[in-house]
């Protein structure tokens, strides 16, 4: 281990650390708005917004993120879709983690008893309210563990945009390992990084956890 | 700049051997992963702790840093330290490493979900702690281990797309060679796509089915 080596380049690894985090944040905002989208659609009563999130689901589940990264950032300007490397990043990384969030949600809303909606609406709630005022906070509650579990896989699949040259934390990793050929101290403190920055995420779930079931 | 995939046809047989290999590394790592994760499961659940501690370091080394930095460790690493191995082999103990450990989770869940009773019952009936776990324990996890793991393998499949990254010429990586003599991306990362979503839907409709068998045998 080259202490002296590690010392020296980790100010440019905290940098990447917080591009990171950035990316984490966005793509997460993101992934939260196409997971709740696509899990109201598939529970709707309409059958054009189930197939649509139906499928969205089913094929941004089923290729591989790489791919769907590759595709919006190479093959985007074919279609007239021009992105930065970051933006591709962060609304590709966001769009494929929504797929995974839309079944975590709906499983949740799924999980809540049917006689609950049905007490909501003979009490003379709308479907809307009993919904809104019903199902869905006891729904959210259930929700936030198994999101944790999305956000935690999240916060490693970022790692993929230094396929797209996105300068974040495992690009920093994988352009010092070329250049040092020092991979187990690169590694170690990318490693490191991400593990704090993993936990720390893991205890604000917790804590959301905590206080929702406290409610 | 439209779209042609007509230039996609030349490409077939180059993107097919692609497939193939992803194909294989997937086999190769789910078969990997499984076995490595039962060795490590029986190792945190019965192992000693000499040799416990150090599992559990790499279990939590693997599951809170990116499976990709983990390929470029173990490839670069490996030559770092004398161990010269090709890119393929390097992308398989990879990603049968990361999954090992997390269906080691899954495994050792498996086992203790079964009631401490059946084994008192079956200690008690005068089979051998080994016998218990091989004809007690084990049939009884196997349901709940099974479906979970399954999922995995599919991730696996996902992910194999990762090991592109460092030189082996699988569906990704082919995509990328044909790109670079036609300069068409479009077409040959939804050819892959297309290629890795089939091959996910017969692994997912195989691992229905099983599940259906197990629902069927409770």
């Amino acid at each position: 281990m080259d202490v002296e080596l590690m010392t020296k380049v980790a100010p440019f690894f905290i940098e990447a650390a917080i591009v990171t985090v950035q990316l984490s944040i966005l793509s997460i905002a993101l992934g939260l708005v196409m997971g709740a989208l696509s899990a109201a659609g598939r529970l709707s009563s309409v059958l054009l917004f189930r197939m649509i999130a139906t499928a969205y689901v089913s094929v941004f589940r089923g290729t591989p993120a790489l791919i769907q990264l590759f595709l919006l950032y190479f093959g985007g300007p074919q279609v007239g879709i021009n992105l930065d490397p970051f933006a591709a990043g962060a609304i590709g990384l966001g769009i494929n983690i929504g797929a995974y969030m839309s079944e975590t949600m709906r499983g949740a809303i799924v999980a809540i008893n049917r006689g609950q909606a049905e007490a909501a609406r003979t009490l003379g709630l709308s479907r809307f309210q009993a919904f809104y005022k019903v199902v869905l906070p006891q729904a959210a509650r259930l929700m936030i563990r198994p999101l944790g579990v999305n956000i935690n896989a999240q916060i490693k699949a970022t790692a993929l945009v230094s396929a797209i040259s996105v300068v974040e934390l495992t690009y920093t990793a994988q352009r010092y390992i070329g250049s040092t050929y020092r991979p187990f101290e690169m590694f170690a403190l990318a490693g490191i990084l991400y593990m704090i920055i993993i936990y720390i995420a893991g205890r604000g779930v917790t804590y959301l956890d905590k206080k929702a079931v406290i409610q | 700049m439209g779209l042609d995939f007509s230039v996609v046809p030349e490409f077939s047989d180059f993107i097919l051997i692609g497939a193939l290999y992803t194909f294989g590394i997937t086999l190769a790592g789910a078969f990997l992963s499984f076995f490595g994760g039962i060795a490590f499961s029986v190792i945190m659940l019965y192992g000693h702790w000499s040799i416990r501690y150090p599992i559990r370091f790499f279990s939590w080394l693997f599951m809170g840093t990116p499976l990709l930095l983990q390929l470029f460790l173990i490839y670069f690493g490996l030559v770092q330290i004398g161990i010269d191995i090709p890119a393929v082999v390097a992308g398989i103990i990879g990603l049968g490493l990361h999954f090992a450990v997390y269906n080691s989770d899954i495994i050792q869940a498996g086992i203790l979900a079964v009631d401490k009773g059946q084994h008192e019952g079956a200690r008690t009936l005068g089979m051998s702690r080994l016998q218990t776990f091989r004809y007690v324990i084990i049939p009884q996890a196997v349901r709940d281990v099974v479906p979970p793991i399954g999922n995995n393998m599919i991730a696996l499949l996902k992910d194999s797309a990762l090991v592109s990254v460092i030189g082996v010429t699988e569906l990704v990586h082919a995509s990328q060679l044909a790109i670079s003599e036609t300069f068409r991306p479009f077409e040959f990362y939804i050819t892959a796509a297309v290629l890795y979503y089939a091959i996910n839907l017969i692994m997912e409709t195989g691992l229905r089915r099983v599940e259906r068998k197990i629902e069927a045998s409770r």
